[in-house]
């Protein structure tokens, strides 16, 4: 399966651009008779051929249950679980498999959090402090956990400009603080939170911090123990991986003090009428038969972006976002939501006074792929005092020619609307 | 495709309800009203009507924040059933689902029992199906105002 992976062909970031395309099958079609331009990436990227085939072949050749046969296609499937698991500590540079749990998913990251390390720490009047800018996945499981608990959900505000405003959320960093989580990247606007020292701020005054990466693993190079977060939670789909898969990354230290957060199969390791002995890290977190072919799939997105290079994935989608937002800026009318001084791979805007949703059927009908609404993000969009935001985000696969596209298929809404 | 069809979801009719919808605002003396939410696109109307003793729709206006079709097809709808019986004003809706929707065509209207005029405008969703739901958020709304439902409807 290792070697599908390094066929990849876009190492060097400007000139093999169209080979790197070449690499996403879903890419190669023709939607409404126009080649298809994904600018949508932030919702859900597409699958390179290695990470189909990675899948496609664990199913056809491996597949059996993990951790419980001794035959020899459990060892397979089990050998190519953990394979994975490993594949993601080094990526993101864990310190160990031990503190590599696999979710479905961001949102079950964040409410496993909420649910196994806060509320049985959570009493009445303590806080959780989130920002302005978070996806609903960062919200509402705080929410829910305030509700069970009678603890209050703090927001720290955003500017103008989509950037959290640093000193009232440090101001809002006292005692009664039980977690500080925040998005190390927005999704709606594109701004790139200064995790770091948010952090290392956070830490001064013993506070733990959850970082939801969803937004930035498939664009920046994550080291979690140089950011020293307490726990990171990405998705495999926005990182060219498949649907249904995603991690939680968390200290052993922290983890080793938290109960499950479900019951079941594989999280035990001895189970009598009178009580039960949980497994160990990271098996305690993962109940019940886990994703495994979605796990494979995300280990062979990994070999993708890391065959790539990081740094190189960073390079040539600062450039394309820059050209792209220079290019949407040169248009009349254009109001752009999000101008952070420092983004990632995001361009939210609207155009004049076209509802976003009449945008997105324009350009669909002429193959360009962007999102349109509220992007989990209400609050948002309750700020910038608009309905919605018609949004372009990238990948490694969009081009400077995309960009072109996307611009040219917005003049067309414009000579629509007249 | 071309840009015709486009140019037949985007009618001048329509964009012009859309930028300048008629009926809109609150009204005085509601008897009847209704909530519609496309979670999808954040549309989002409020519909009011009065409506006397005989059953007839004396007024009706709406609120909100929609994309030029929802906006606009609430803006006909309004122009549509004032003046209207309930019966009739759901026979608007019927006819409405049935062109967005159906198998009903601009012909076909023509011959059925409720002329659709200028309502026609909206046919040119039916070629756009994930817009289908914009068109017809408003006339559910009538639907459950004239049921008296107070929950608020959804297109989703
Ligand atoms: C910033 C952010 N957080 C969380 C999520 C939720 O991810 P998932 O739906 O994969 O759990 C998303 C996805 O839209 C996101 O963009």
């Amino acid at each position: 399966m290792n070697q599908l992976s390094n066929n990849s062909t876009c190492s060097d970031s400007t000139t093999s651009i169209a080979e790197c395309r070449a690499d996403f099958p879903a890419l190669d079609q023709k939607i409404n008779d126009h080649p298809l331009v994904y600018l949508d990436s932030a919702a859900s990227s597409q699958q390179p051929s290695s990470v189909i085939d990675a899948v496609s072949s664990y199913q056809k050749h491996d597949h059996a249950n993990v951790h419980r046969g001794v035959h020899t296609l459990s060892h397979r499937a089990t050998e190519a679980y953990e394979g994975a698991r490993d594949k993601i500590v080094s990526f993101i540079n864990a310190n160990s498999r031990r503190e590599v749990v696999f979710t479905s998913g961001t949102t079950q990251a964040i409410n496993l959090v909420a649910q196994s390390f806060c509320r049985p720490r959570m009493r009445a009047g303590d806080k959780i402090v989130i920002t302005h800018l978070e996806h609903h996945s960062n919200i509402v499981p705080w929410q829910l956990l305030c509700e069970q608990t009678g603890a209050e959900l703090t927001v720290a505000p955003i500017d103008e400009k989509g950037q959290v405003e640093i000193l009232p959320l440090l101001a809002m960093l006292d005692e009664n603080v039980r977690l500080l989580a925040i998005a190390h990247v927005s999704n709606a606007l594109g701004s790139v939170l200064p995790v770091k020292s948010l952090i290392s701020e956070a830490h001064s005054r013993g506070i733990p911090v959850l970082v939801d990466g969803a937004q930035a693993v498939p664009h920046l190079a994550v080291d979690v123990q140089d950011l020293d977060c307490d726990f990171y939670a990405f998705s495999g789909h926005k990182m060219f991986g498949p649907t249904g898969i995603g991690i939680l990354y968390a200290k052993e230290a922290l983890l080793e003090k938290m109960p499950p957060y479900q019951g079941g199969g594989d999280m035990i390791l001895e189970v009598s009428f009178g009580g039960t002995t949980f497994n160990d890290l990271p098996y305690k977190f993962e109940a019940g038969t886990p994703n495994i072919s979605g796990a494979v799939g995300l280990g062979a997105a990994v070999d993708y972006l890391q065959n790539i290079g990081m740094a190189n994935v960073t390079r040539h989608e600062q450039e394309t976002l820059n050209y792209m937002t220079s290019r949407l800026a040169d248009l009349d009318d254009v109001r752009m939501i999000g101008t952070a001084d420092e983004k990632a791979s995001v361009q939210s805007f609207m155009l004049g006074d076209i509802h976003p949703h009449d945008l997105g059927t324009i350009l669909d009908h002429q193959g360009v792929a962007i999102r349109t609404g509220h992007h989990c993000a209400m609050p948002v969009m309750d700020f910038f005092g608009i309905p919605g935001t018609a949004r372009a985000s990238l990948a490694i696969y969009n081009g400077k020619s995309d960009i072109d596209r996307l611009v040219q298929a917005l003049q067309t809404a414009r000579t629509i609307f007249g | 495709m071309t840009q015709d069809e486009l140019r037949e979801l985007y009618r001048e009719l329509i964009l012009d309800h859309a930028r300048s919808p008629r009926h809109f605002g609150k009204l005085n003396n509601v008897s009847h009203m209704a909530e519609g939410i496309n979670p999808l696109c954040g549309d989002k109307l409020k519909l009011y009507f009065r409506i006397g003793e005989n059953k007839v729709i004396e007024d009706a206006t709406f609120e909100g924040s929609g994309c030029a079709i929802s906006v606009a097809s609430a803006s006909l709808l309004t122009d549509t059933v004032i003046g209207l019986t309930t019966c009739q004003a759901m026979d608007y809706f019927s006819a409405i689902s049935e062109l967005l929707v159906g198998t009903r065509s601009d012909a076909a209207g023509d011959k059925a029992d409720v002329d659709l005029g200028k309502l026609k405008a909206l046919q040119g969703v039916r070629e756009f199906p994930a817009r289908v739901k914009c068109a017809t958020l408003a006339w559910h709304g009538l639907h459950s105002a004239i049921q008296q439902r107070n929950a608020p409807v959804s297109t989703e």
